[in-house]
């Protein structure tokens, strides 16, 4: 990062730099870090929704939205726009303090849970020790948001939405802290930092080789958690309309929207980050590639790297919605404690075998 | 340090706050919500006094699940306001009694037993590149391994009872199999029979 800046910063600001105060830098540059990544999720989240649309189109042998800009790609701001004048009507016979905060309660912990998650080996805003532990209790508490908008809207099918929410989130949220404590035991650490660092080597070296299992639970159990298709039961439009955010409108529906869509880019860069190496790019050790002048960027980990995983996993969840029949309740509850936990709590026997005998990512490691 | 003095004077303050409020509140749901709340400053807490570790498993197991839960049964609760407000008076003696007790325990372990005096000092920081994680894991796994597994078993046995209590089997129910379903091959069940055309009548 230095050099980036010394590059293009003059020299009287740097030595203006000099002189504030250390608290005062430090405050200054994670602001405007903060802004950078808020500014970032925002943008994907825009562009997301109109790459959805786009997908779920074509897998229809539609066209999607065309007409807003070239190809459509304006859609994104005429939808934003058009939430944010529409009046916020309010129920009379909600409880309306919590009525207007719940969709806050679910957008924050969606945002907050950026500050750990490493871009590159230095944008960072928080690299702290407990990094994973701090996003699995952030992802846990976005489900206070749904339960109470069904709770305060004071309608039966916001409050249907809102229970199987809260019990499909309590049932995945298990086994997704069970594949992470795999990949914790193969990481060696709490720091994602030092989990995506671990997987640094190529491809062969990534966890989801070794974790297999463990990452097709945790992406399913991800899709559970963000109530996407085909685990989309509570909104389940054709049963309960549209579930907790029935009378929510304008600004309140949008915050809920963009929360929803924030925390599957957050699900889909976590599997990145945790499975696929993070920024590392796949090409890394292939020394010949750096001796081709054209190609040696593939071998370069970094931000467009993780873009890249991230887009992938954002396409399946498109894919899945475009692809699967919604599950039934009882059959999304079996899943989760029935198959889900025993599989992780085997495969994490499983590690500890590997571990024992040194092979996967293990290998070299005494004791 | 001063930083450190206001910061933690404030969310204390605001702690002492919400947990008043979850005592007084007439709004089950409130309730509950400012027992988050003070759950989460309870947590900022213990993040000004180094243990990040705990704060965030506090967040992760109390806020995440318990208060989940909480709220999904409280949710369903049809409670009667006026009968909830006789109980506040009833058990406030008991309460008070409590919370005197722990007070004097909390004191008993930190003033008197360590030693620490109430200048304001505090404890010493830890230095550099120390994770708690790491000390609590070691500690937890080596000399309070047979506490620790002990309370597993407690809690595991906790389960299997409440699930036992609980579970009644209803004559007539029907469940889905799914093994069953997933071994079903076509011919069990469709017959392709031959016959030959029938003339039109």
């Amino acid at each position: 990062m230095p050099e980036l800046i010394a590059g293009l910063v003059p020299q009287f600001a740097l030595n203006f730099w000099g002189t504030v105060p250390p608290l005062a830098q430090y405050l200054v540059t994670t602001v405007f870090k903060i802004l950078i990544l808020t500014i970032g999720v925002i943008l994907c989240v825009a562009f997301s929704t109109y790459f959805e649309r786009k997908v779920i189109g074509s897998m229809q042998a539609r066209i999607g939205p065309n007409r807003v800009g070239p190809r459509g790609l304006l859609q994104p701001f005429a939808d934003v726009i058009k939430l944010l004048i529409k009046e916020v009507i309010v129920p009379s016979q909600s409880s309306k303090f919590i009525f207007v905060i719940a969709p806050l309660l679910s957008l924050t912990p969606a945002l907050a849970a950026w500050a750990v998650i490493p871009m590159n080996d230095w944008f960072v805003i928080a690299d702290i020790n407990a990094g994973l532990l701090y996003v699995l209790a952030l992802t846990s508490v976005g489900v206070y948001g749904v339960i109470l908008a069904g709770w305060a809207t004071n309608s039966k099918y916001a409050l249907l939405g809102a229970m199987r929410s809260a019990a499909q989130i309590v049932a995945y949220e298990i086994a997704m802290g069970f594949a992470l404590v795999g990949v914790l035991m193969a990481g060696g650490s709490l720091n994602i930092g030092d989990i995506v660092n671990a997987q640094s080597g190529g491809v062969s070296h990534w966890f989801i080789l070794p974790l297999f299992p463990l990452f097709v639970v945790y992406w399913i159990a991800g899709v559970a958690e963000t109530n996407r298709a085909p685990f989309d039961v509570a909104e389940g439009e054709s049963e309960i309309v549209a579930g907790f955010h029935v009378e929510y409108s304008g600004v309140a529906f949008a915050l809920f929207f963009l929360a929803e869509y924030a925390n599957m880019i957050l699900i889909s860069t976590l599997t990145a980050v945790f499975f696929l190496g993070g920024w590392a790019s796949p090409f890394e050790g292939w020394t010949f590639l750096n001796n081709i002048s054209w190609l040696a960027w593939l071998t370069a980990g970094g931000l467009p790297w993780l873009f890249v995983k991230m887009c992938f996993f954002m396409y399946t969840f498109f894919w899945l919605r475009a692809t699967f029949p919604r599950y039934r309740y009882d059959q999304i509850m079996r899943l989760g404690w029935k198959v889900f936990i025993p599989v992780t709590i085997v495969w994490i026997g499983v590690e500890g075998a590997m571990a024992w005998f040194q092979v996967g990512p293990w290998a070299g490691m005494g004791g | 340090m001063m930083l450190h003095s206001i910061l933690f004077y404030v969310f204390a303050a605001i702690m002492f706050g919400a947990a008043l409020g979850v005592v007084l509140s007439r709004n089950p749901v409130h309730s509950v919500m400012l027992l988050v709340f003070t759950f989460f400053n309870a947590a900022i807490l213990w993040l000004l006094a180094e243990a990040e570790f705990l704060a965030i498993v506090l967040v992760l197991v109390y806020v995440g699940a318990v208060m989940v839960l909480f709220l999904f049964v409280v949710m369903m609760l049809d409670v009667n306001i006026e009968a909830a407000k006789r109980g506040l008076t009833r058990y406030a003696p008991l309460g008070i009694g409590l919370a005197l007790f722990m007070a004097i325990e909390l004191i008993n372990v930190i003033w008197l037993r360590t030693g620490v005096s109430s200048d304001g000092s505090g404890f010493a920081p830890t230095p550099e590149g120390y994770s708690n994680t790491k000390a609590l894991g070691s500690v937890l796994y080596t000399e309070h391994v047979y506490a620790f597994e002990i309370a597993a078993v407690i809690l595991l046995l906790a389960i299997i009872a409440a699930i036992t209590l609980t579970m009644r089997r209803r004559p007539g129910l029907k469940v889905q199999n799914i093994g069953k379903q997933v071994a079903v091959r076509a011919k069990d069940r469709v017959r392709v029979v031959k016959m030959d055309a029938e003339k039109k009548q």
